[in-house]
């Protein structure tokens, strides 16, 4: 009887402390915890990415590949489905009068310009994307975050790019920001996540690698560093810190997460610099639009304005591509 | 003790800043008398894509300016010049001129900047027109600048060949990116100062030093750049310019080298570096009247 009774209060204790302790603290503690970084080591790492030369060949098949990892994007209030045509256009005939070029990855709109989108790609391989969770800022209640991505997945969305809470991961629910990535990872079905960390609101990279672990766990298929609205966006420095944590995740697991840094990235030279971390850090099986891509819009001009110059020896004018 | 006289560093000039060629190469320079002057800065194709870069992000708000606010501004140069002008005599000495000569070529380009100054707020009225059409329109023409263009300054007039070329374009709105003679090259440099320190905004002139038989291809060539104007080229170099011109269609304008003429000076220096805009303005048309306003 007296033994029953500390069994029992035993097995009281034990979930109490499994409930407070929840998923995501049992699965970091899986994991071996989150790791601290060092702030000034991921500056000199950065450094050296930047310093390699590439040139000649490589030089003109890592544009065509970065050309080809593009998530070709609008998301402003002005979006009409005018505008988002032509960029379905541009995504799917990049440059026509210069044959042999890839399209880009994917188009990335709102959830209400994704059946545009959709209609306008059709017979092609380009992806749509749709950012849902109330981007950019995802204030709005949980059932509206969950309709605004099914909303997109049923127009048509491939891809579906969430943002995390960040006010509650400030404050330090972290398993809010966990449950809330989980619940959208269901609503998305098929389509493939990617959990948006807006680290220039996150201010460390202690807080940029903590909320990449628990997107990770959460389901993430891709993590992203930005929306885009807000500066800093994506940053070397930034990135290397994610692509650390997809490279401790898939070292313990054998599970590869996507990359992609969004915002800012808009000349050549700076997205090689990129895709030179990524093939350093994670490896090749990484240089392929299925686990890496760039979110911009003026990139894609750039990248073909270096592809033409390395082509024919000739700088190139924007006066002579799209305007997107 | 005898004092170490502080050697000046003679740089590129782009985007407003003086960096050094981003090739690392510089060349010597020597004197008449065999003596080293200064180690000049050897100008790569990747400083003149930059400088052109510079150069048409400055051409919105340079075109933009008022054209009353760039005569005060191009006068402003005027006086810089002219606090500078024993500086200047001093170089052009140094590169073999006799003093008198040099003072005559330093007194001449800030006289031909105040010139230019003068007239960026009259040559639109002296060169636009309305124009009779034969039909209710209001029409008239007007002048634009080109964008950025491309200047080879003469190689024997360092000075007032060099103002005589940038003034007209920038009086009139343009960008420019100068390829400065390699042999005297000194005053080029000591001009941007003066530049840099007179309201014109950086990237409005570019300065590169160096080989044009290196630069030059690079400068015809690039489809960012609108027009080119130059003075004393070889007629080798013209027949590549005007080919490499071909692929954007640039304006291309060799001028005569003696920069002492009358005739080297005029309107026709900046409306050469503008392309006219014509407006059909639909108009009523009033008790029977047609359009000639």
């Amino acid at each position: 009887m007296f033994l029953f009774f500390i069994y029992s209060l035993y097995l009281t204790i034990h979930n109490y402390f499994m409930t407070v302790m929840g998923m995501l603290e049992k699965k970091l503690s899986e994991l071996g915890g989150v790791p601290t970084v060092d702030k000034v080591g991921v500056e000199e790492r950065v450094a050296r990415f930047k310093s390699r030369s590439i040139k000649k060949e490589s030089k003109m098949q890592g544009l065509k590949m970065a050309l080809n990892m593009i998530d070709l994007t609008t998301l402003e209030g002005k979006d009409s489905p005018g505008k988002v045509r032509q960029m379905c256009y541009k995504a799917a005939h990049v440059h026509d009068q210069f044959p042999g070029l890839p399209t880009v990855a994917a188009v990335c709109v709102y959830p209400s310009m994704v059946h545009v989108a959709k209609k306008a790609l059709k017979n092609t391989n380009v992806g749509i994307a749709s950012v849902s969770t109330a981007f950019p800022s995802g204030q709005a209640p949980q059932d509206v975050k969950i309709r605004d991505t099914k909303f997109a997945v049923d127009e048509g969305a491939t891809e579906i790019d969430m943002v995390i809470s960040r006010g509650k991961f400030l404050q330090g629910e972290h398993n809010f920001v966990y449950d809330e990535i989980a619940s959208i990872k269901e609503a998305c079905g098929k389509a493939r996540l990617k959990v948006i960390l807006e680290t220039g609101e996150l201010s460390t990279l202690d807080n940029v690698r903590l909320a990449s672990d628990i997107a990770i766990l959460a389901g993430a298929d891709f993590i992203k560093t930005s929306t885009g609205k807000i500066q800093p966006a994506a940053t070397m420095q930034v990135t290397y810190t994610m692509l650390m944590a997809i490279k401790d995740y898939y070292d313990k697991t054998g599970i590869m997460i996507g990359m992609k840094p969004a915002g800012g990235i808009s000349n050549s030279k700076l997205a090689l610099h990129y895709l030179i971390m990524v093939k350093e850090v994670l490896g090749e099986e990484w240089l392929t639009n299925q686990w890496f891509r760039f979110g911009a819009s003026s990139l894609a001009n750039d990248l073909l304005m270096q592809i033409l110059k390395t082509e024919t020896g000739i700088y190139q004018s924007p006066d002579y591509f799209t305007i997107d | 003790m005898k004092r170490v006289e502080v050697q000046k560093t003679y740089k590129l000039y782009i985007g407003g800043k003086f960096p050094r060629t981003e090739s690392g190469r510089y060349y010597k320079l020597i004197d008449n008398n065999g003596e080293m002057v200064a180690n000049m800065c050897l100008g790569s194709r990747k400083d003149v894509r930059n400088a052109v870069v510079a150069s048409r992000k400055a051409f919105g708000s340079w075109s933009g300016k008022t054209a009353f606010n760039r005569a005060q501004i191009l006068y402003r140069i005027a006086e810089m010049m002219e606090g500078r002008s024993e500086q200047f005599i001093e170089e052009l000495v140094l590169q073999g001129f006799q003093k008198s000569r040099a003072r005559e070529e330093v007194r001449e380009s800030i006289e031909r900047v105040v010139y230019y100054a003068g007239w960026c707020d009259k040559y639109i009225q002296v060169l636009g027109s309305v124009n009779p059409v034969s039909s209710s329109h209001f029409n008239f023409s007007v002048h634009e600048p080109m964008g950025v263009v491309g200047i080879v300054s003469s190689e024997n007039s360092p000075l007032l060949g060099l103002v005589s070329l940038i003034m007209p374009a920038i009086a009139g709105g343009n960008t420019c990116v100068v390829l400065t003679s390699e042999k005297l090259p000194l005053s080029s440099i000591t001009l941007a100062e003066v530049i840099n320190s007179s309201d014109v905004p950086g990237g409005v002139v570019n300065i590169i030093t160096g080989k044009k038989t290196e630069t030059l291809p690079a400068l015809s060539s690039h489809m960012d750049v609108n027009a080119i104007s130059s003075s004393q080229l070889s007629t080798d170099q013209k027949t590549e310019l005007e080919k490499n011109a071909v692929s954007n269609l640039k304006r291309t304008f060799f001028y005569a080298d003696d920069w002492h003429a009358s005739a080297a000076q005029g309107i026709y220096y900046i409306a050469d570096l503008q392309e006219v805009k014509t407006t059909w303005h639909p108009i009523e048309n009033i008790g029977g009247a047609s359009s000639s306003y």
